[in-house]
């Protein structure tokens, strides 16, 4: 156990934190989050300077046109970007974590030349076209059907909770290929062109009152076979291949950011005078305790999916403490700010007449709620924790219901 | 950046393991139940000879010369085998205090209480030949001592809550020793709260697992009761705690041994070295008494009426648990302290 960087580490870490330094100046004012256009503009703008400076892809292979980066130097580029202020992945989400990788791993050699490189450069943005109305978390029971005809894919049925489809080029879209009753054995995975014809997106607001995901239906989209990645019903498999790819540093980003926001609670806990209940003070001591041991957490995953290539038991258990302190946490900002809690505007403190920056704090207690339901609800991932590793047995399966 | 376990620490911990199994079986430990004095003079024996007492005692000194990161490593089987007697106090007082190394001296932690109104008690009052004796913590300047046990005026409890670690009531406030050990207070206490929860773990792994395997055992209504979610999402719980903890405390124990981390780490968030190992430590204690807490009692609701019973172990776990998230320092103080430098 030695937590010293190595030499390598150190270097890649002093040309990033210059870098940063010198591009962070550089970029365009945020985009409003309501304004999808402006939105894409500013994440793509972002991507494309991580792929002018080599920094894109940084978790992805060189010959995929990624920087190759070891899971050790990935944490170190995603601890820096967040202690610099960096703008997040945003837009490039799903093309980044989710689309790319898959295709990397499982397309053909003209799937990868086509898409990856576009991917890179913030040129393209995909979406993640998986969930739909019937099949959540039970996945395997979708039925979004893909017939084929001739050279092509002919898809009917819709997707839900579909992030940034208005402002998708791509989407990675899950299909029914096999019987109704085939599950996880008659999937099949397409790359489908958001402006291909017979697409409707409508856009679903959310509890924060923006629109951040949407509906897709899809009727008779013609998707060409030279589209499918993998085989025809083997896409279940590609696809666990791709949510593989979301476990271990996932959420580093926001485990950080939660860091950052307790320390900001902190002093506004001070300016408030809350800070002098102990209750409170305890109640931080907590939250900054489990979100250190969830950093050591991180820095053991890596540090395994290093040494073994497999994150290990780490990358598993995170998402269900990560998103349990994050929501005390964002309960507890709730707590401190009182009324200025119930509302978005900038409330200034009485008698510092400062902001007290609630408008953030109630933005993310409301964003809180989705910790623990997208990409897996706290339900599920107790299923995965208690069964793939506790070996307990397995849910008894009475098939897809409607 | 490496978290892994070293070589040396994964042969260090299954050669303890072996020892553990052989000397220390559930049935050896309990054993000693309810006895006034639970160590079993030949398996103590056993254990210094494997160089346990000796551990962080210089190579140059006879010791094997070890560090707090190995020293959790080795705790940690110890609380899984729920070992009893004064371990920590002992590790910590080898070097100085003679035959402690050798395991002929049996020394406890007595920490002045700052709690006021009870005047406290000591632990293992019928074993310790002495007490390293840890100033209140407000009273942060003043040296740690060592006391024997003839000097202290305490009774044996009649009954004791953890049966494998008795008790007794102090007959009067604790005083210092005349010995002052070298370091500082404010260092042993750290140490010893990490080895603390190093044993904690043990303790949260040992009832973890045991809740496992009778969850696979038991059927009721036709099914294993490991297969409903209401149980199976509580144990799923347990081991998220218990992985986040063990995490910290390595952490915190990897730090303590490298000073030069610790300022680098604590660059960050604004703290100077020490101030980074108190945030490390008392946070890994704090999630280690969490960890063991939960996991100790979830696997009385697991095992239903059989964890109600004197037979099964599982009440051992939870007691100890209970006793090692009381005695050196308490899970409020801890959170106190992490709150203190979050800043
Ligand atoms: C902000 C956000 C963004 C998203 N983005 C995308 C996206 O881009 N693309 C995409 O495809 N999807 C996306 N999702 C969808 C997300 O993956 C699903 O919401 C999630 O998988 C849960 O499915 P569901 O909403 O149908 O809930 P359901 O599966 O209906 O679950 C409802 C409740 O029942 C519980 N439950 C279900 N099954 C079990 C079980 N076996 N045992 C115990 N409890 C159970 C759940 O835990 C939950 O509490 C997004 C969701 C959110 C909130």
């Amino acid at each position: 156990m030695d937590l010293r960087a190595t030499p390598a580490e150190e270097a890649f870490r002093a040309d990033l934190r210059a870098w940063l330094a010198a591009t962070l100046p550089t970029l365009p004012e945020k985009a409003l989050h309501t304004d999808w256009q402006a939105r894409r503009a500013y994440d793509t703008n972002w991507q494309g300077l991580l792929h002018a400076a080599g920094y894109a892809g940084i978790d992805w292979p060189v010959e995929a046109g990624g920087r190759g980066a070891s899971p050790v130097e990935q944490l170190i580029f995603k601890e820096e970007c967040e202690r610099a202020g960096a703008p997040y992945v945003g837009l490039g989400f799903v093309g980044l974590l989710h689309a790319g990788p898959t295709i990397n791993a499982e397309g053909t050699l003209a799937q990868r030349t086509t898409y990856l490189p576009k991917i890179l450069s913030g040129e393209h943005v995909w979406c993640q076209g998986f969930s739909e109305p019937g099949s959540g978390s039970d996945l395997a029971s979708m039925r979004t059907r893909a017939v084929l005809d001739g050279d092509h894919y002919v898809v009917s049925g819709s997707k839900i909770w579909t992030s940034h489809a208005e402002v998708a080029d791509y989407c990675e879209l899950l299909v029914r290929t096999g019987t109704e009753a085939s599950r996880h054995k008659g999937i099949t995975w397409l790359i489908m062109d958001m402006k291909s014809p017979g697409i409707d997106v409508r856009p679903l607001k959310t509890i924060s009152g923006s629109t951040e995901f949407a509906e897709l239906f899809m009727d008779e989209v013609r998707i060409p076979v030279e589209n499918r990645v993998g085989e025809e019903n083997d896409g279940w498999r590609v696809t666990m291949v791709t949510l593989s790819f979301e476990r271990g540093t996932g959420f580093v980003g926001e485990l950080l950011e939660s860091m950052r926001l307790l320390r900001e609670l902190t002093e506004l806990a001070k300016r408030t005078g809350a800070y002098g209940d102990p209750g409170i003070r305890r109640r931080i001591g907590h939250l900054a305790a489990t979100f250190d041991g969830l950093w050591a957490l991180t820095k053991r995953t890596v540090s395994e999916a290093q040494a073994t290539g497999i994150p290990g038991i780490g990358g598993t258990v995170f998402k269900l403490s990560y998103s349990e302190a994050g929501q005390k946490m964002a309960d507890l900002a709730m707590e401190l700010l009182g009324d200025a809690g119930l509302l978005f505007d900038d409330v200034t403190h009485a008698t510092d007449g400062q902001s007290l920056g609630n408008a953030d704090h109630v933005e993310n207690w409301i964003k809180s709620f989705n910790l623990t339901i997208a990409a897996g609800t706290s339900q599920i991932q107790r299923n995965i924790v208690s069964e793939r590793i506790l070996g307990l047995p397995k849910e008894p399966t009475v098939g897809a219901k409607k | 950046m490496n978290f892994q376990l070293s070589e040396d620490q994964v042969a260090l911990r299954d050669g303890l393991q072996a020892i553990v199994e052989g000397r220390f079986s559930l049935d050896a430990v309990r054993e000693r139940e309810d006895a006034s004095s639970v160590v079993d003079k030949a398996g103590w024996q056993a254990l210094a000879d494997a160089g346990v007492f000796c551990l962080f005692v210089p190579e140059s000194l006879g010791g094997l010369g070890l560090s707090i990161t190995d020293g959790v490593v080795a705790v940690e089987v110890l609380g899984h085998a729920l070992v009893p007697g004064p371990i920590i106090g002992t590790m910590l007082a080898a070097g100085t205090i003679a035959g402690a190394a050798e395991g002929t001296t049996l020394v406890g932690i007595a920490a002045t209480s700052d709690r006021g109104a009870v005047p406290g008690v000591l632990e293992l009052p019928s074993d310790c030949d002495g007490y390293l004796v840890l100033p209140s913590a407000r009273d942060g300047a003043a040296p740690a001592t060592y006391l024997a046990r003839s000097a202290i005026s305490a009774t044996l409890a009649t009954r004791s809550l953890d049966p494998l670690h008795p008790v007794g009531r102090l007959n009067g406030p604790l005083v210092s020793g005349t010995l002052e050990l070298s370091g500082t207070a404010d260092a042993l206490r750290r140490r010893a709260l990490l080895l603390t929860a190093a044993f904690e773990v043990g303790l949260a792994a040992f009832a973890l697992e045991l809740s496992v395997a009778y969850a696979k055992d038991r059927y009721q209504f036709g099914r294993p009761i490991g297969s409903f979610q209401a149980i199976k999402h509580l144990l799923a719980d347990e081991l998220a705690r218990l992985e986040m903890a063990r995490a910290q405390l390595h952490y915190a124990a990897v730090v303590t041994d490298a000073p030069d981390i610790a300022a680098i780490d604590g660059e960050v968030y604004g703290l100077s070295s020490t101030q980074l190992e108190w945030r490390a430590v008392a946070g890994a204690k704090l999630l280690c008494d969490q960890a063991a807490l939960s996991a100790t009692k979830t696997a009385v609701q697991v095992h239903g009426g059989m964890g109600y019973t004197w037979e099964v172990p599982v009440h051992l776990a939870l007691k100890r648990a209970r006793v090692h998230a009381t005695m050196l320092a308490t899970s409020d103080q801890m959170a106190d302290i992490v709150a203190s430098l979050t800043h």
